[in-house]
């Protein structure tokens, strides 16, 4: 396989996998998790889009910079982003999970059926 | 919905998204070439403005006004996750029980590397604009540096140094510095968050203009937040438990 088809399908599986384990989980902190390693499909994306074979760190002045080009710095912005968001996210859906721990007395999302106040 | 009917209704969404993306991504342009035009754009500008780490150049001056969004939505997280917590009506408060034994070198690694932790901190804070690092990383290791004090089996330590009551006032305050340093820029007349400040030399730890202050600025609010969000959960965890039955 090629590099790219490697980096695409790498990408796309983590985001597949992501999501199948939401939807086979039986536990709420296994689905938080799941939705981290879906998530995580797009750091993949991201990275690969702006790779260029033998280009060196976006820093300049650094490891030859100016002679050699640098790989894409932008998506490695857009990553940091993602990766900050995904924290905040994954915090405030553990303490969505803490509160349905001690309101149902379970974090089984299939036990999860009634509304309760 | 049955398990195995989910399972199968899944299973047919993920074939039509396979089939999606194999469509989608044949048109991308093979990963590893030397067409960027974007890195090309945003490594011209981080020059010009002599800010070595292009990553940064683009964080916190070419898109400050994204950064300042993603800024918000660490608050508003902040701000949910604390109010989710709170000690319900049922539940109180009560004193921590003694701390479980924690071995001596586990003891004897937190102290120590809660200096080492906290120097890291902030060089990759302050030299967020010359190599990898930034606000947002070295905010996190700061954060990480004081909850070495629960590794260490000092939560009373980690509660003398009272984070739940100082970090939820600090990380507004980073936030609210972002928007302060922004709007200087939109008062000078070059636009919100614009670049105003001398931007030195590239390389010397004093160049890149606001890169470095909104460095700082977002290396106290992320690390603030991470702290209340730890603290929050610890808290949870460690002092808040159900009311006795009476």
């Amino acid at each position: 396989m090629t590099l790219t088809a490697v980096a695409w399908t790498v990408a796309g599986w983590l985001v597949v996998v992501g999501a199948l384990g939401i939807v086979r989980s039986r536990n709420l902190v296994q689905t938080v998790v799941a939705l981290s390693v879906a998530q995580s499909g797009t750091y993949v994306l991201l990275i690969a889009a702006g790779f260029q074979r033998g280009a060196t760190v976006p820093i300049l002045g650094a490891g030859g910079a100016g002679s050699t080009p640098v790989v894409d710095p932008l998506v490695q912005a857009l990553v940091l982003t993602d990766i900050v968001v995904s924290a905040t996210v994954t915090a405030l859906l553990l303490a969505l999970t803490v509160q349905i721990a001690k309101r149902h007395g379970t974090v089984d999302p299939d036990e999860l059926r009634a509304l309760r106040g | 919905m049955s398990r195995r009917a989910r399972l199968v209704l899944f299973g047919l969404g993920a074939v039509g998204l396979a089939v999606l993306w194999v469509v989608a991504t044949g048109g991308l342009p093979p990963v590893g070439t030397d067409v960027h035009p974007y890195r090309d754009a945003a490594v011209a500008a981080a020059a010009a403005h002599a800010t070595a780490n292009v990553v940064a150049s683009i964080n916190f001056d070419q898109r400050a006004v994204d950064t300042l969004g993603e800024e918000t939505i660490l608050l508003a997280s902040v701000v949910a996750v604390t109010t989710l917590l709170r000690p319900a009506d049922d539940e109180r408060v009560e004193p921590p029980d003694p701390p479980p034994a924690v071995l001596p070198a586990t003891r004897v690694a937190g102290w120590a590397l809660l200096p080492v932790t906290l120097l890291v901190g902030a060089d990759v804070v302050l030299h967020g604009h010359l190599t990898p690092g930034g606000g947002f990383q070295g905010g996190v290791v700061l954060a990480t540096a004081l909850h070495l004090l629960y590794l260490a089996g000092s939560f009373p330590a980690l509660q003398w140094v009272r984070p739940t009551r100082w970090a939820p006032l600090v990380e507004p305050a980073g936030s609210g510095l972002f928007v302060v340093t922004g709007l200087v820029g939109l008062a000078a007349g070059a636009g919100f968050a614009a670049n105003i400040l001398p931007t030195g030399v590239l390389g010397a730890p004093l160049s890149s203009g606001t890169v470095l202050v909104l460095n700082v600025v977002a290396g106290i609010g992320v690390g603030a937040s991470i702290v209340t969000l730890l603290g929050q959960f610890l808290r949870q965890e460690v002092v808040i438990g159900p009311e006795a039955a009476s």
